[in-house]
């Protein structure tokens, strides 16, 4: 292992203090890590991404005339395997809740650091397993694995594919520990609960639902694989199970993993708009209560999604009067960032456009969710476009326009460099516009009775042109997703070096250099203020541009 | 039904617009009013209870409002009228097959008339379907294993798309169909002078065939209970349980005769699980509840062709 030599005037650093591919494959430093993640999760993303341009061309004319009919079923069920469990939910706790909880809580590592590489390397393992699948010919069962299509009538590769999501679940579950013992047991003196930065709450509730959540997916999987080898007859009524039973035991999980994907994302919102309103957030308290409150009810709503799937009519009312409970925090939320910037001293550097734009389409996300669970109407919309148009709202709306604005917010402090202002705002336009041209017309497709995963749709010209402009849209996005990957890159070598605290923000993390040592903190911190102690801030260097 | 659907859908839309509004309003107004100025600082402001919680308790009487509405609805959805016209819906990897009462047989086209309800009792041979008529605004998933129940009533002549809403493999997307709707007459022509064999005769001569008439006689001295009467009805099971005997209490009883034994009887029935298609099944369930037809009543959809066209 090469040990880096410190030339006279450069301090040592997380980055600079090793060199060498072992360094980086043993290390057990959460920064380090992260970085590890984000290489992972970019590739994934641009993977996923693929995928979803080649769905878009191919419903560019209403015959299927692109791909094959197999060829398009494996395209819609990879794109959101691989965006769901290899992007979205690793995405924002893996990178940037490795690398910031410790540094935020004033610690010098996670519990655990060394199940933190654990975690990783089970990433990437099923990572590896997922690849194999893709290039062995991929998986066609919907991301949902519904059987019994998946375990008794589809013959490719779906016993790799779901053991790859259940390897990927452990390093999701091992993390969460990680970040749940972390918060419990690391924090500085004077870090008391009601002075955690809400990206901490934030990836506390996460991590809960990721530690009770997702064992139950693991173990649905299995049974799904056991079924298919061994036709134990668990799901497929023809050997005597029940099909429901797996949509149940599905969706246990998988709702709540939405709320794995967006909670962290609400962390991200919460410190970009307090920083560039140069204020404290507005009810603290019933923003921290918020994110356990969705975390909690989250668990109680999983069958909200099989209102026409012959679940009885009592059990359809209670799980939709639970999905608008869960909504109620939500709005809290949104009504809380909307008033934070009341009376603020607002800029808008690139982080705080995304933030604009995670409220503005977390917003419509979240009250098309109010359609959805309005019963009678989603009988009718339930399984069309406007269902693919609502949780893209969520995910790519909210939780990617999150993750991007956190990276904006965040890169100097993980890289040490500035990347270019002009750029980045340029590309949080793009985004902007390619998603909401990309998605909006899909809920009009939706409610007009598209049904989703059509592979063809000659037999309804009239779907032609909202589905053109959703094309024209997601090239937009494409553009906009890779503006950031490069001046990123670009950043690392040529762009300006980035003093400790670029934006006059709040919060441990910002007292320490840019980038951090390895062990964050060369003296131990006491903590002394309440978070967002915007009052206290000198605005010392002009906010970085 | 596709008028109250959409009633509600534009109730929603109209709220909605109205909060997104609101919403986007101030955060654009905040936005410009407040931003940065040389020499003015943020003034910093902890929160206010009275507006967290004035914020939560209005947005949820509005909740309870859509959920309410949406509830009604759906009850409205999901219970098919008394006397509705019944279709048998035999869903496979990739079509839609449909048996009238009257005994005609479709293949992914279903004809009825305007004006009258219609149930569908559907399964499923492979995996899950979904049926979908978007003009009616009405889905139901179709399920192996078991029946599932779904019904609408047209109010305008024409041909509407029948999707399949349930990823169901290669051709999902090719599982589609049409839905006529004819004037009473025109499909009365349709129907043709009753040349085809009604479901309930055919599963009447199945029934002789099998020998389940043998045990399930008419009077009560066969070795299983009669049959007579009982659909729709509570059966009084022998671990002492209450059912009642619908479409798919019949279905079960016939496919698994031991998973409900009826209060007083052995359970000596043979199963039929893979002895009779799924066909053959459905007539057999139509012949049992043509048994607590009444002689004058409509039960089990005869006489179509005669309903009055009503408008909704």
């Amino acid at each position: 292992m090469a040990t880096a030599v410190v030339e006279s005037g450069e301090r040592e650093t997380y980055l600079n203090r090793e060199y060498g591919i072992k360094s980086w494959l043993l290390t057990v430093d959460h920064k380090r890590i992260a970085l590890l993640y984000l290489m992972g999760i970019t590739f994934f993303f641009f993977i996923g991404g693929f995928f979803a341009l080649l769905i878009r061309l191919e419903l560019l004319t209403p015959a299927g005339d692109l791909v094959q009919a197999d060829t398009y079923n494996k395209l819609f069920t990879m794109h959101g395997q691989v965006m769901v469990f290899f992007f979205l939910i690793p995405a924002v706790p893996a990178v940037l809740g490795n690398f910031l909880i410790p540094i935020m809580i004033g610690a010098k590592d996670l519990a655990f650091p060394r199940i933190n590489l654990l975690s990783w390397y089970l990433y990437i393992i099923g990572g590896v397993l997922m690849l194999y699948t893709i290039i062995n010919g991929g998986v066609d069962t919907g991301w949902t694995f519904y059987t019994p299509l998946s375990t008794e009538f589809l013959n490719t590769h779906v016993i790799s594919a779901g053991l790859a999501v259940f390897v990927a679940g452990f390093s999701s579950i091992l993390t969460g520990l990680n970040f749940v013992v972390t918060t419990h047991r690391m924090r500085a003196p004077g870090m008391t609960w009601s002075r955690l930065p809400l990206f901490v709450w934030a990836h506390y509730a996460t991590s809960i639902i990721q530690l009770l959540g997702t064992p139950v997916l693991a173990i649905t999987l299995v049974l799904v694989v056991c079924e298919r080898l061994f036709h134990l007859g668990i799901f497929n009524p023809a050997l005597g199970g029940d099909p429901l039973l797996f949509q149940h035991l599905f969706w246990f999980y998988s709702h709540p993993a939405v709320y794995i994907m967006i909670l962290p994302g609400m962390g991200i919102v919460s410190e970009i708009v307090c920083c560039f309103s140069r204020k404290r957030i507005f009810g603290y308290q019933a923003m921290a209560m918020a994110l356990l409150g969705i975390a909690v009810v989250g668990f109680l709503v999983w069958a909200h999604h099989m209102f026409v799937a012959g679940i009885s009519l009592y059990a359809a009312l209670i799980f939709s009067i639970l999905s608008y409970f869960v909504a109620v925090p939500s709005a809290i939320k949104v009504f809380n960032w909307t008033s934070t910037m009341y009376k603020g001293s607002i800029t808008y550097q690139t982080p705080m456009l995304y933030a604009f734009g995670f409220i503005g389409l977390f917003t419509i996300g979240g009250l098309t969710g109010l359609f959805l669970a309005s019963l009678g109407v989603d009988v009718h919309v339930t399984d069309t476009y406007f269902v693919v148009a609502h949780f893209h709202y969520i995910m790519v709306g909210g939780m990617v326009m999150a993750y991007l604005g956190g990276m904006h917010f965040w890169w100097p402090k993980i890289s040490g460099r500035m990347y270019p202002e002009g750029w980045g705002r340029l590309a949080a336009l793009l985004v902007f516009v390619g998603f909401n041209l990309t998605f909006f017309p899909q809920f009009i497709l939706g409610y007009m009775g598209m049904p989703r995963r059509y592979w063809d749709y000659s037999h309804s010209p009239e779907f032609q042109i909202l589905n053109v402009l959703s094309t024209a849209g997601a090239t937009i996005l494409a553009v906009g997703y890779l503006l950031p990957m490069i001046y990123f890159l670009w950043s690392m070598r040529y762009g300006k070096p980035a003093p400790d605290n670029p934006w006059n923000a709040a919060g441990l993390e910002w007292m320490v250099p840019s980038p951090p040592p390895t062990f964050n903190f060369d003296e131990q911190p006491v903590v002394t203020w309440e978070a967002y102690n915007y009052d206290e801030i000198k605005e010392e260097v002009p906010v970085a541009q | 039904m596709a008028n109250n659907v959409d009633a509600l859908y534009i109730f929603l839309l109209v709220v909605s617009a109205l909060m997104t509004v609101s919403i986007f309003t101030m955060v654009l107004f905040f936005a410009v009013r407040y931003r940065k100025r040389p020499g003015q600082r943020a003034e910093q402001i902890d929160g206010s209870h009275a507006l967290e919680i004035t914020w939560s308790i209005i947005p949820f009487c509005v909740f309870m409002v859509f959920f309410a509405w949406g509830a009604l609805l759906y009850f409205k959805e999901r219970k098919p009228p008394r006397d509705s016209a019944e279709v048998y819906t035999v869903a496979k990897q990739w079509m839609w097959k449909f048996e009238h009462m009257e005994g005609q047989r479709e293949i992914n086209e279903l004809h009825v008339p305007i004006g009258r309800d219609v149930k569908m009792i559907m399964t499923s041979q492979d995996v899950i379907h979904s049926f979908y008529v978007p003009a009616f605004r009405i889905k139901q998933d179709v399920l192996p294993g078991r029946y599932t129940v779904a019904w609408f009533r047209a109010t305008k002549p024409g041909t509407y798309h029948l999707f399949c809403a349930e990823y169901c493999g290669t051709m999902h997307s090719g599982m589609i169909g049409s839905v006529v709707v004819m004037e009473p007459k025109d499909y009365e022509t349709w129907m043709g002078g009753g040349g085809n064999q009604p479901l309930a005769v055919t599963g009447e001569k199945l029934f002789t065939e099998l020998g389940c008439a043998t045990c399930h006689r008419t009077d009560t001295q066969g070795r299983g209970p009669t049959l007579v009467g009982i659909y729709g009805k509570p059966v009084l099971l022998e671990d002492g349980r209450t059912v009642v005997a619908d479409e798919n209490y019949i279905r079960e009883s016939i496919l698994q005769p031991a998973a409900k034994i009826v209060s007083g009887f052995k359970p000596i029935m043979p199963t039929f699980q893979g002895q009779i298609s799924d066909e053959q099944l459905n007539a057999l369930v139509a012949y049992v509840k043509s048994l607590s037809q009444q002689p004058s009543g409509q039960t089990g959809g005869r006489n179509m062709a005669a309903a009055t066209p009503q408008t909704q």
